[in-house]
């Protein structure tokens, strides 16, 4: 037997021992008991005891009065709170309820290239106005202002995602009178690729290969322009293409640096060194 | 004399008795299947975890997510506290980095004239991660935010004492204290409309789907379908907080 387990089990026995007179004689016996320990406890100790009491009486009384009586039910927290968030009024009702009254404006939409533009965004929140068109009217953006959010040209905009620069875009005209807002499209189709490779264009007009076209190395079907993302133009996908005006016995213009095809850059591709729209060499 | 009345029936028994046996015989195969009291859930039970995904090279920081957050949430007015928000990071020749949000992109972004090149530029819409293990939860003194059994973090506004732990605790900078009810404030994933079918209002207006949103457990779903499809990053990975917000085509300097 281990040492504790010995100690434990010596207690126990003498707890039997004293059976005998604790069936006779309870209440008096433990009485005295009890007693014979409140006096052993010192008096600065039971003086404590009050304000243990008090403090653990304040607490459960606190507990009760403060703590909502559905907290904890599904977690540490209190379970009708989720009920509160949950009840917030909805103010942007969703795209599929402008259907119902508006199925003219919907049809046209679902097949532009604002196919996925929802109607609040444009419109603004229109919970309000499904449940009374009349008593809320919503607005309209007809200024130059309000396209540009999506349609200014910034450098941090993907690539083909259709910008301008409305300074120089057919200025002081609104664009919903050449641009139908819920089926824009190009009233013409644009001649440039500038008009959506912004980027690329302007990087390319700072590099040394200013003077080539797009079309030099990109041949495009002219469907891209009506419909870029079905028809795409074709890109070089093989170093011998740059080398026909980079290589050494290549038959270009002189003023044309060269390089050594079988050695220069190993087995990349130029690109991957050099950005064909803006090539450095540094 | 009537019969005995069991505290536990006999049905019960046998499923708390098998339960206790695979446990014991298989302790794997319930691990980490726990819902918020520690109680085990059924594997049969479908969960549900309500998570976003973000598509980088998409976002062409419109920001009109962060401005309808702002209406359909009353969010004060007032700037520089949202509910979701756009960065726009600026890699520069030479390495150096610029983020901006001006307004949370609310007003959308202008161009910025730089001196030196830009390498690379990009959007990166932010919102409440609403994390796994959510430290914001861990720090609450009153129990006031909380994560719901589909794993969404909410704040109780009644219960909040505004004591801000949760908004130092945010490794994200998501939370905020509302002015006027001086309670801590956040991103819900907009609980009072995914309880009713539609989707939070950032996803809704989003003109390029750069935001999707479903259940990360679901079967086939958009979100499901995009977290398969792409290489997912989400933001500060080692502090272990296990973010639901996962976003695509992230570049390395997206703190
Ligand atoms: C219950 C039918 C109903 C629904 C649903 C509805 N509308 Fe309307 N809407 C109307 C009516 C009727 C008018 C004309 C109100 C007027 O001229 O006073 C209108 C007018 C409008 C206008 C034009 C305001 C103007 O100045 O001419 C816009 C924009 C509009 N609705 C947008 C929406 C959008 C967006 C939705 C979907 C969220 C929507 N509506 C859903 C009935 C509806
Ligand atoms: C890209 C922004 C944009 C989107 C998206 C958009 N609208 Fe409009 N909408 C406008 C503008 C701008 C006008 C004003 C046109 C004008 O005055 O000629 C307008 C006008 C309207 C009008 C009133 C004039 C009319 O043409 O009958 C209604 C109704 C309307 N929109 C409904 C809708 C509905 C329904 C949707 C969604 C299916 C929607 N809009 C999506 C920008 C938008
Ligand atoms: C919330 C963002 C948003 C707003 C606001 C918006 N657009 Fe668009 N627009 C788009 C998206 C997204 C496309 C589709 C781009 C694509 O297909 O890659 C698009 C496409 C277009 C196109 C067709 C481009 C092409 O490829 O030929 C035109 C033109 C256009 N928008 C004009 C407008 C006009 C005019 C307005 C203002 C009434 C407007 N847009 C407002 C998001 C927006
Ligand atoms: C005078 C008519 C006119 C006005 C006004 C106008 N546009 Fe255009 N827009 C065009 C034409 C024409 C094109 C075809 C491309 C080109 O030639 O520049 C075009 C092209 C675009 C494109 C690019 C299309 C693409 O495929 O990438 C966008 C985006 C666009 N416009 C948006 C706007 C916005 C936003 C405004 C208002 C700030 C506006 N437009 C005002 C005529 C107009
Ligand atoms: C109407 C707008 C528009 C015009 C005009 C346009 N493009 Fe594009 N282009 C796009 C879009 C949109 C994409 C797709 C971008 C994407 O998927 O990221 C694209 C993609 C491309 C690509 C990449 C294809 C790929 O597979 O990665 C090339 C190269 C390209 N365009 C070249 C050109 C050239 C050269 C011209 C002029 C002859 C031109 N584009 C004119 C809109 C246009
Ligand atoms: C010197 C040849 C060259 C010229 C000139 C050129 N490109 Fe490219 N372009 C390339 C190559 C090579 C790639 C493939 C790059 C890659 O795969 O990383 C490419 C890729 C692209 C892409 C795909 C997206 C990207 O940025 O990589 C687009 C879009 C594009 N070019 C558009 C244009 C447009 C528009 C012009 C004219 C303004 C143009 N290119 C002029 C060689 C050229
Ligand atoms: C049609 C001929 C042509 C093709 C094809 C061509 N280039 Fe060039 N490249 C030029 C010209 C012209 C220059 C400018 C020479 C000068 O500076 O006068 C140039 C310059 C360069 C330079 C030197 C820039 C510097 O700083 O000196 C690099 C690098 C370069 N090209 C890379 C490429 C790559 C990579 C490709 C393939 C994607 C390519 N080029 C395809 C014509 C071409
Ligand atoms: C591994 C990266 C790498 C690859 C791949 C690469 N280059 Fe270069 N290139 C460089 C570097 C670095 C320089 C500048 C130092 C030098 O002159 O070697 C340079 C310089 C050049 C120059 C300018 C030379 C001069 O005399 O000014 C041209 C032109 C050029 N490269 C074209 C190409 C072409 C064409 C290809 C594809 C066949 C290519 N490069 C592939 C790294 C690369």
């Amino acid at each position: 037997m281990s040492l504790p387990s010995a100690i434990f089990f010596s207690k126990f026995n003498s707890f039997f021992d004293n059976s005998y007179e604790f069936s006779y004689n309870v209440t008096p016996l433990t009485m005295r008991k009890v007693k014979l320990l409140w006096n052993r406890i010192p008096d600065q100790l039971k003086r404590l005891l009050i304000p243990v009491i008090l403090v653990i009486g304040l607490f459960i009384a606190m507990r009760h009065l403060f703590v909502p009586s559905d907290f904890g039910k599904y977690g540490h927290y209190r379970a009708s709170a989720v009920e509160e968030v949950a009840s917030k009024e909805i103010k942007y009702s969703g795209h599929r309820v402008c259907e119902e009254c508006h199925d003219d404006i919907v049809e046209i939409k679902k097949n532009s290239y604002h196919r996925n533009v929802a109607c609040e965004v444009c419109h603004g929140p229109a919970a309000a106005h499904t449940q009374d068109p009349e008593g809320n009217q919503l607005l309209a953006p007809t200024g130059r202002g309000y396209c540009p959010l999506c349609h200014e040209y910034l450098p941090s905009r993907p690539t083909g995602f259709p910008q301008i620069v409305s300074e120089s875009h057919n200025p002081m005209r609104a664009c919903i009178s050449c641009h139908d807002p819920h089926d824009p499209k190009p009233p013409t189709v644009p001649k440039e690729c500038e008009a959506c490779h912004a980027d690329i264009a302007r990087a390319k007009a700072l590099s040394h290969h200013v003077y080539l076209s797009c079309t030099q190395c990109h041949e495009t079907p002219p469907e891209h322009k009506v419909r870029p993302r079905e028809f795409r133009p074709k890109k070089p996908n093989n170093r011998e293409f740059c080398g026909t005006c980079h290589s050494k016995d290549a038959p270009s213009p002189k003023e044309i640096p060269r390089v050594d095809m079988a050695t220069h850059g190993e087995r990349y591709m130029c690109w991957q060194c050099h950005y064909p729209h803006l090539p450095e060499v540094h | 004399m009537d019969k005995i009345d069991f505290k536990i029936k006999r049905r019960e028994f046998f499923g708390k008795f098998f339960f206790v046996a695979v446990s014991v015989l298989f302790p794997g195969a319930l691990k980490g299947k726990k819902d918020e009291k520690g109680h085990f859930v059924r594997n049969t039970l479908r969960e549900v975890s309500w998570g976003m995904g973000i598509e980088i090279d998409k976002c062409i920081g419109c920001g009109r997510c962060a401005d309808a957050c702002k209406k359909e949430n009353d969010v004060p007015p007032y700037p520089f506290f949202f509910r979701t928000w756009v960065e726009r990071y600026i890699i520069l020749e030479g390495g150096e980095v610029i983020v901006d949000s001006p307004n949370g992109g609310v007003n959308g972004f202008k161009p910025r004239a730089e001196e030196r090149k830009i390498i690379k530029s990009f959007f990166v819409p932010k919102l409440c991660n609403h994390c796994d293990k959510p430290p914001c939860v861990q720090v609450c003194p009153v129990g006031a935010t909380f994560k719901t059994n589909d794993g969404v973090i909410l704040v109780d506004s009644k219960y909040c004492i505004g004591c801000r732990y949760c908004i130092q605790a945010c490794p994200y900078g998501a939370r905020f204290l509302h002015p006027e009810t001086r309670t801590a404030e956040k991103c819900t994933f907009c609980y009072h409309r995914i309880v009713k079918g539609l989707v939070p209002v950032c996803v809704e207006v989003c003109p390029t789907q750069a935001r999707i949103f479903g259940d990360t457990k679901g079967r086939a779903s958009p979100l499901v379908r995009f977290m398969r499809m792409n290489k997912i990053r989400v933001l500060k990975p080692y502090l272990n907080t296990e973010p639901k917000v996962f976003y695509a085509d992230l570049d390395m300097e997206v703190k």
